[in-house]
């Protein structure tokens, strides 16, 4: 079965997919950093910014609806936790009402931490939706691994994918399976059924995990991590990485 | 005369108890091609497993190519060993096509010049060059099962060990990966039910039964002989 919810949009070709892993994975971390550590006050900056991510997505000819389908999944999580900071935080009240007998206040300050979250959720959330959608995950774990993450993280981030969509597989079967025997159970019925699938699904995971284990000794793993190939920076990616970070400076430094 | 694999009094018992092998002799000279028959559970590769030390036996010797398999020899003899697993979702681990096929080479310590010479060697011999970049969860099972030749190949195997080589396969993808098998010129063991795979590829055939070689001879002979076949679950 053919499973695209990973790297769906990794083939296109784009001045932003042809850079090295590396490149993206250090200009959005320090992008990331860069929107965290501003201040909400300063509040021009993050309209630049959004600015900037917006032109970096159009040049990688990402779908707009699909990034925007992308952030509306994490979104709602981040809503959840600000929207009480607009309540409960002391400080100069600007608007009061009265639900079912509780006073509930909302506070200058407790609406400034709550854009301010907002604001740096999104962004965040953007930029790393750029650097997943537009990098393939083996050549992002390459650029991590070159990067200097462990070999142990980068071998188990590495079976993850590799596995996912096997285990993806294996779960629809027992789904079928499950499906063209019961007719109409009860509610019940479909809970226990569930935990046995789970079950069988971890026992199955173990038993494959030990016959993969056996495939790598027989070409001679040891128990040590190697890797061949290695990744070449590009004057592409200089520019880009220039570029990106005197532009992420001016925004966060300019005196408004 | 030169012997790729030597059994001696092989017996092995999983941890559960279960008997798995009992009491293997059987030499296999450079250059030929076996086939390993029996029913389900008769512990054929069981029996492979040991070709290349993943697991060891609780009694009785194996000798490949000359050298006893213990610790000091694995690493020599898991390179002149290639064993291909029954199922390519086991086989192939890596992200992608290349990685697996470079794992066996970069494991031996080839250069990143020579891994990539042997990756590209490999592939183009199972007919799948230009497949480097691809993920296997976006290849079909026929492509799977080309890859894992390719994944040993790499690795230069003097000995070929595969398990249940066509299991799977529609009869297309069967014919050509039995074309396959059959241009690669070294000692070839083949575990099989499949009795035209079996003649098509193999010069001997040995049957196993509850771990136990049941009959061992030249294959038009075996397979001529329908009461051993139907007595041992390979006919009906």
């Amino acid at each position: 079965m053919n499973h695209n919810f990973i790297d769906r949009y990794a083939g296109i070709d784009s001045l932003i997919h042809r850079l090295d892993p590396r490149t993206k994975l250090v200009t959005t971390l320090g992008f990331v950093l860069a929107v965290n550590l501003t201040p909400i006050q300063r509040w021009p900056a993050f309209a630049l910014y959004f600015a900037l991510i917006a032109v970096v997505i159009g040049l990688s000819r990402l779908p707009i609806l699909f990034v925007l389908r992308r952030s509306l999944v994490i979104i709602p999580f981040v809503f959840f936790i600000a929207v009480f900071n607009l309540f409960f935080k002391q400080g100069e009240q600007m608007a009061g009402f009265d639900v079912f007998g509780w006073h509930l206040s909302i506070t200058r300050e407790g609406l400034d931490i709550f854009s301010s979250v907002m604001a740096k959720a999104c962004l965040s959330i953007l930029g790393l939706i750029l650097l997943s959608s537009t990098t393939a995950l083996p050549r992002l774990l390459k650029g991590l691994e070159q990067l200097g993450l462990p070999r142990v993280l980068v071998m188990i981030l590495s079976f993850m994918y590799r596995y996912l969509f096997v285990l993806a597989d294996e779960v629809l079967r027992m789904k079928q399976a499950r499906d063209s025997r019961s007719f109409g159970a009860r509610r019940m019925g479909q809970i226990k059924t569930v935990g046995n699938m789970i079950g069988t699904l971890f026992i199955r995971s173990y038993e494959r995990a030990e016959r993969v284990y056996a495939a790598m000794l027989a070409r001679g793993f040891e128990g040590r991590m190697v890797t061949s190939s290695r990744l070449r920076l590009r004057l592409a990616d200089v520019h880009y990485a220039a570029t990106f970070s005197i532009a992420v400076l001016a925004i966060a430094l300019f005196p408004y | 005369m030169n012997y790729a694999i030597e059994l001696q009094g092989l017996s092995f018992r999983y941890p559960d108890g279960q008997q798995a092998l009992k009491g293997i002799d059987l030499v296999v000279p450079s250059g030929q091609t076996v086939a390993l028959m029996g029913p389900n559970g008769a512990g054929k590769s069981t029996l492979l497993l040991h070709l290349n030390g993943v697991i060891q036996g609780t009694n009785g010797a194996v000798k490949v190519l000359g050298l006893p398999v213990e610790k000091k020899n694995l690493k020599w003899i898991r390179s002149k060993v290639g064993l291909v697993f029954q199922n390519p979702d086991d086989q192939l681990f890596s992200p992608t096509v290349f990685e697996d096929v470079a794992f066996g080479p970069v494991n031996m310590g080839c250069s990143p010049k020579e891994t990539q010479e042997r990756v590209s060697r490999a592939l183009e011999s199972v007919g799948m060059a230009g497949y480097e970049r691809r993920s296997p969860h976006h290849l079909s099972i026929g492509e799977k099962k080309r890859i894992s030749i390719a994944t040993v190949l790499a690795m230069d195997p003097e000995i070929l060990v595969v398990d249940e080589p066509t299991s799977n396969l529609d009869p297309r993808a069967k014919w050509a990966f039995i074309e396959l098998l059959r241009t690669l010129r070294m000692t070839q063991i083949i575990t099989s039910h499949d009795l035209e795979v079996v003649k098509t590829l193999c010069a001997r055939s040995i049957i196993l039964d509850r771990g136990e070689i049941a009959a061992d001879g030249p294959t038009e002979r075996i397979l001529a002989d329908e009461k051993l076949l139907r007595t041992h679950g390979l006919a009906i």
